[in-house]
């Protein structure tokens, strides 16, 4: 081998490869794929088109695209500033705050979570509701938003009779307290370095969207187990 | 003439030279050449690290994305030529589409199943960039403006569904935007809207809508919406979530 051989060698082990042909025949291969799977898709079903629209013929049930299904399937436990306006809006910021509240440096460039526990499990934690939410609401909803197994017929009428009971004013304001003071002290004493590591903004920043995140949850259990319907009532708005 | 010959002959052509400015010999000077000297090929630099060619680090979800958002851009224009975004037309032309236009029921579906593809492939690209700690410095500014991208695909997808104009985009629109109207302060059904006096006819909703329901004003905002502003505001973003990959030192791989 000669000398210039052996440079060129050495160029083409180092750690990066050259785009061409190492990168571009992948996402070549990948176009391909993916052009082959939406034409047969395309070629064997169709996009649904129903009867022309008509705003004195309800559709029972009328769903949201099913991108939105999640929010709309809170509307069951949430009056809809909060399913509708709210939860997206915090969903959005959250998310875009991620990487100015988690300061941990590890795991970049690798699926291993060591090291990033809580972040990840938060994040896991929150796209599965999301799934969760958009495949009970697609699936599992029928006439009137009543829940139907997919093996049942929606002809058949469900009752909509649900007796549901507000939290008591004290009860509820407690609660709430009581979650968030506990939620927000914590994971300051079990996990002292969390908040030496964040300081004192990014921990309220980050504490509290994940409590509202699992606080959805709460309030989704409260509903289903004990039929609480508001936790907390105001003359102005109902949580 | 044999191949070869056709081939030098073409390749030392003056049109072809004018064109592509080097030698197609494989020398790391050529393959450097060919990304660097190609408009289309310089979003990427000329080598990339070995972690991001690895297709279980990406699974190639980003450049599907992208590639799903071109699909919709070609068949959406072909569409536009069929289409008229008005209550007294908009459902006849989707019919017209499926008897009388060739191919019509072919395009409509690749630009709504491909839609779907790019809602589903732009999740699933945030959880891979997530579960491999891509947003940590210094790449947190691009993960907001993938944020953003996230959001403008969803209200591409969503505007493009009342286009059709049948049961099934209206009810699915007058449900989604009915939750617009419960916005706190600003919508007619919102907590706290008498604060700013807003009423059913100065609400979010009303913007939206053009109008206190889904009607002729709702159409043609969402027509606009959908196939002028939010399509440029995407393209503006994935051009600067592109740009910012590669200043951002590329894809991410462990030290
Ligand atoms: C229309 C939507 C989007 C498009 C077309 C897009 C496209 C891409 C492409 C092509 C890449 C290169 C690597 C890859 O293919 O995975 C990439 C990387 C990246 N994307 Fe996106 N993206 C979009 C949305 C998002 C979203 C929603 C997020 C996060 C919330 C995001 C955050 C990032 C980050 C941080 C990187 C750098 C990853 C790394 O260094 O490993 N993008 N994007």
């Amino acid at each position: 081998m000669g000398i210039e051989e052996k440079k060129l060698d050495d160029v083409y082990r180092d750690e990066y490869a050259f785009v061409l042909p190492d990168l571009v025949i992948k996402e070549a291969i990948a176009v391909i794929v993916a052009s082959i799977g939406l034409l047969l898709w395309s070629m064997t079903v169709n996009a649904p088109l129903r009867s022309i629209a008509d705003a004195n013929k309800t559709e029972n049930p009328a769903k949201a695209p099913w991108y939105f299904v999640g929010l709309q399937e809170l509307l069951v436990y949430f009056d809809p500033w909060i399913a509708g306006v709210t939860v997206p809006t915090l969903i959005i910021l959250g998310l875009m705050l991620i990487p100015y509240l988690d300061v941990s440096k590890s795991g970049v460039g690798t699926y291993r979570l060591r090291g990033r526990k809580a972040a990840a499990s938060s994040f896991i934690f929150g796209f599965s509701m999301w799934i969760i939410l958009i495949l009970v609401g697609q699936f599992l909803r029928g006439p009137n938003w009543q829940f139907y197994w997919p093996w049942e017929d929606w002809s058949v009428a469900k009752s909509a009779e649900e007796t549901l009971v507000n939290m008591s004013q004290w009860s509820g304001m407690g609660l709430l307290a009581l979650y968030f003071g506990l939620g927000l002290t914590l994971p300051k004493l079990l996990y002292r370095k969390f908040l030496q590591k964040m300081g004192v903004a990014r921990y309220v920043a980050a504490v509290t969207l994940v409590l509202l995140m699992y606080g959805v949850v709460v309030k989704i259990i409260l509903r289903l187990a004990f039929n609480v319907r508001y936790i907390l009532v105001t003359p102005w708005f109902n949580i | 003439m044999t191949m070869n010959r056709i081939s030098e002959k073409v390749t030392k052509s003056q049109i072809w030279r004018s064109i592509f400015r080097h030698r197609f010999s494989d020398t790391s000077r050529n393959r450097v050449l060919t990304v660097v000297s190609n408009f289309f090929l310089h979003v990427h630099p000329p080598k990339v690290h070995r972690t991001g060619l690895r297709i279980t680090h990406t699974f190639c979800l980003g450049g599907l994305t992208f590639y799903m958002f071109i699909v919709e851009v070609v068949t959406g224009v072909l569409l536009m030529f069929y289409y008229r975004p008005t209550v007294e037309y908009a459902y006849l032309d989707m019919r017209l589409l499926e008897h009388s236009v060739k191919f019509g029921v072919v395009m409509r579906n690749l630009h709504r199943w491909a839609a779907h593809a790019m809602v589903i492939l732009v999740m699933m690209h945030m959880l891979r960039v997530f579960l491999t700690g891509s947003y940590k410095p210094p790449r947190e500014f691009n993960w907001v403006v993938g944020v953003v991208l996230l959001v403008l695909t969803l209200l591409l997808s969503f505007t493009g569904y009342l286009l059709p104009w049948d049961q099934l985009s209206f009810w699915a629109i007058t449900v989604g935007t009915r939750m617009g109207g419960a916005t706190p302060f600003l919508g007619a059904d919102g907590p706290f809207h008498s604060v700013l006096g807003i009423r059913p006819d100065n609400d979010v909703r009303y913007l939206l809508l053009g109008d206190t329901a889904v009607g002729e004003n709702a159409l043609l905002r969402f027509y606009v919406l959908h196939c002028i502003f939010l399509p440029l505001a995407a393209t503006v973003l994935m051009l600067v979530h592109f740009w910012r990959i590669r200043k951002d030192g590329g894809i991410s791989h462990p030290l």
